[in-house]
C-alpha cells in the first residue's frame, strides 16, 4: 500500500518529524469576524480553517422552521485555492457529506430546544487543506458556536487517529491519510465523556481499532485545553490591559 | 463543592458545582452536578450557581422595554424588528387610543416602515411571536436622538447594580438614555458632543463588561474627556 513513500523512518518518526502520538502544532483564535455572531480560526499543521456562526435567527425559507427546536444548518466548504489542484467552488459530494457529518457531530452538544422556530447556521471555510479538515472543522465550529453565545452542553473537539506503515498514529496529515492504512476521526465531548462522531476508513483489527479510538480521545483532550484557552483569551486580553492601565 | 472562584471565566461544559445547589442562568443540571452552558463569568450566591453570559441573543420576555424598527405593515398590525430571532407584532389596538377605521385610516400615517419605536413586550412564549404595546406613557415613536447597539448580554452591566451605572452616565453626560433590553440604546442630549461622549462610554462598558471596578473607571474617563474638550 505504501510502497513508494516511507511514512515512518528508522527512528520511528513520521514524515513531518512527529512521534506517532504527537499532534501537529495548533493555533486557535476566537472572534475574528465582526459581521458574524460568532467566529473562530484554526491552524492545525498546514490546515487553515475559518468558521462563522449566525443565529439563532429567523429561518429562511420559512417552511423549514421546526416548531419545537432550532434548525441547525452547516456548510463545510473548501476554497478553490485550498488544495494543490484548483477545486471547483461548487459543493462536491464529499463536501455535502462532511457538512452533514459535522452537523451531526455538533448537534448533541447544542440546546436546540431553547430556540424553537429559529435557525443556527454554521459556515466552515477551509482555506488551506492538509488532512484532518473534518476534525479541525468540527473543533473550530464548536468554538464559533460558543463565541456566538449559543447554549451548549459541552464543547466538541475532534481529532483523528490512524495507522500508517503498521504503526498507530495520532492526527494524520494529508500524505498519511492518503498513503496510510486506516483513518479514524473521532469527535468527543470531553466533560461528558461522550463520542459524537466516529468513522473509520481503511482496515484495522478490533484491537487496533480500540487503541486508535483511545489515542484519538487522548488527542481530543489535548486539543480541548487549547480550545478553552482560545475562548478565554479574547476576554482575558482586555482584562489584563485594563489591569495594567490601573497600575 | 465549588470548582471555580467567583467571577472566573468559564466555558460551556465546565463543571461548576457538585452537590445540593440550584442551577441558575446559563447552567444546566445533571444529577447533582451543575455545568456551564455558555461562555461567561461564574457567580456563586448562596445555593444558586449561575453564569453571566458574555454574549447572547435577545429572547423577549413579557414586561421588557425594547427599541424596535417597523419592518412591515399589514391591514391591522405592524411587524417590528426587535433585534431578536423572533419578529415582534404590534397590533393597532395596542398602538392607538382612538378607534381605527380600516376603510378610512391609513396605518402608515401613524407608523411607517423604518420608524423606530420604544415599546413594551406584552406576551411571548415558545409558540407565539412576541406582541408589543406602545399604549403606555413614555412609549411610542422615537423622534430624536442617537442609537447605539450592544450585545443584549451587556445590558445588565450598562444598567449596573441598582441602576448605578446608568444613573452615573446620565448625570455625567447630561443625556437622556433609554435602554432597550434587546441591546439597543437611545441617547438624546443637549448637544452632539454630549451624545458622543455617552456613546463612547457605553461602547467601553460593553467591551470591558467582564472587568471589575468599571463604574469608577468609566466616570473617570468621562470627566477626563470632558475636561479635554473644554
Amino acid at each position: 500500500m505504501s510502497g513508494k513513500i516511507r511514512l515512518i523512518d528508522e527512528n520511528g518518526l513520521r514524515v513531518d518529524g512527529r512521534r506517532p502520538d504527537e499532534l501537529r502544532p495548533i493555533k486557535m483564535e476566537v472572534g475574528v469576524l465582526s459581521n458574524a455572531d460568532g467566529s473562530a480560526y484554526i491552524e492545525q499543521g498546514k490546515s487553515k480553517i475559518l468558521a462563522a456562526v449566525y443565529g439563532p435567527r429567523e429561518v429562511h425559507p420559512r417552511h423549514l422552521a421546526l416548531p419545537d427546536r432550532a434548525l441547525l444548518r452547516c456548510r463545510y466548504h473548501m476554497a478553490p485555492f485550498s488544495v494543490e489542484e484548483r477545486k471547483p467552488p461548487a459543493p462536491s459530494r464529499r463536501e455535502i457529506e462532511l457538512s452533514k457529518v459535522i452537523k451531526e457531530a455538533l448537534e448533541p452538544a447544542i440546546f436546540l430546544e431553547k430556540f424553537p422556530r429559529t435557525s443556527i447556521d454554521i459556515f466552515i471555510e477551509v482555506l488551506q487543506a492538509d488532512g484532518g479538515t473534518r476534525c479541525a472543522g468540527t473543533t473550530v465550529a464548536a468554538l464559533a458556536l460558543a463565541d456566538a453565545g449559543i447554549p451548549m452542553r459541552d464543547l466538541v473537539v475532534a481529532c483523528a487517529a490512524g495507522k500508517v506503515d503498521g504503526v498507530l498514529v495520532l492526527d494524520l496529515n494529508d500524505i498519511e491519510d492518503k498513503e496510510g492504512e486506516a483513518d479514524v476521526p473521532v469527535a468527543y465531548m470531553p466533560n461528558l465523556g461522550l463520542v459524537s462522531l466516529l468513522q473509520m476508513d481503511g482496515l484495522l483489527t478490533i484491537n487496533e481499532f480500540k487503541q486508535a479510538l483511545n489515542l484519538a480521545i487522548e488527542g481530543c483532550k489535548q486539543i480541548y485545553r487549547l480550545q478553552k484557552e482560545a475562548l478565554k483569551a479574547k476576554y482575558l486580553a482586555i482584562k489584563e490591559e485594563v489591569e495594567t492601565c490601573l497600575q | 463543592m465549588f470548582f471555580f472562584e467567583n467571577r472566573q471565566i468559564v466555558t460551556p461544559g465546565d463543571l461548576l458545582a457538585e452537590g445540593d445547589y440550584i442551577a441558575g442562568n446559563n447552567t444546566y443540571k445533571e444529577g447533582f452536578r451543575i455545568y456551564a452552558s455558555r461562555l461567561g463569568l461564574v457567580e456563586y450566591e448562596g445555593r444558586t450557581v449561575q453564569v453571566v453570559a458574555l454574549n447572547s441573543v435577545y429572547i423577549p420576555s413579557p414586561g421588557d422595554q425594547v427599541i424596535g424598527k417597523i419592518e412591515d405593515l399589514n391591514i391591522n398590525m405592524w411587524t417590528v424588528d426587535i433585534n431578536s430571532p423572533y419578529k415582534a407584532i404590534l397590533r393597532v389596538s395596542d398602538a392607538l387610543n382612538k378607534p381605527f377605521r380600516q376603510q378610512k385610516d391609513d396605518l402608515s400615517s401613524f407608523l411607517d416602515i423604518g420608524d423606530l419605536i420604544l415599546a413594551k413586550v406584552v406576551a411571548f412564549d415558545r409558540t407565539i411571536d412576541p406582541i408589543l404595546t406602545i399604549k403606555e406613557p413614555g412609549l411610542g415613536k422615537i423622534t430624536q436622538g442617537q442609537i447605539v447597539r450592544v450585545s443584549p448580554a451587556k445590558i445588565p452591566r450598562i444598567i449596573g447594580r441598582k441602576a448605578s451605572m446608568i444613573n452615573m452616565l446620565k448625570r455625567e453626560t447630561e443625556c437622556k438614555i433609554t435602554v432597550g433590553q434587546n441591546g439597543i440604546i437611545l441617547i438624546s442630549g443637549p448637544s452632539p458632543e454630549n451624545e458622543r461622549l455617552a456613546i463612547l462610554a457605553i461602547e467601553k462598558i460593553a467591551q470591558e463588561a467582564h472587568t471589575s471596578g468599571l463604574t469608577d473607571r468609566i466616570a473617570e474617563m468621562i470627566r477626563r474627556e470632558k475636561s479635554a474638550r473644554l
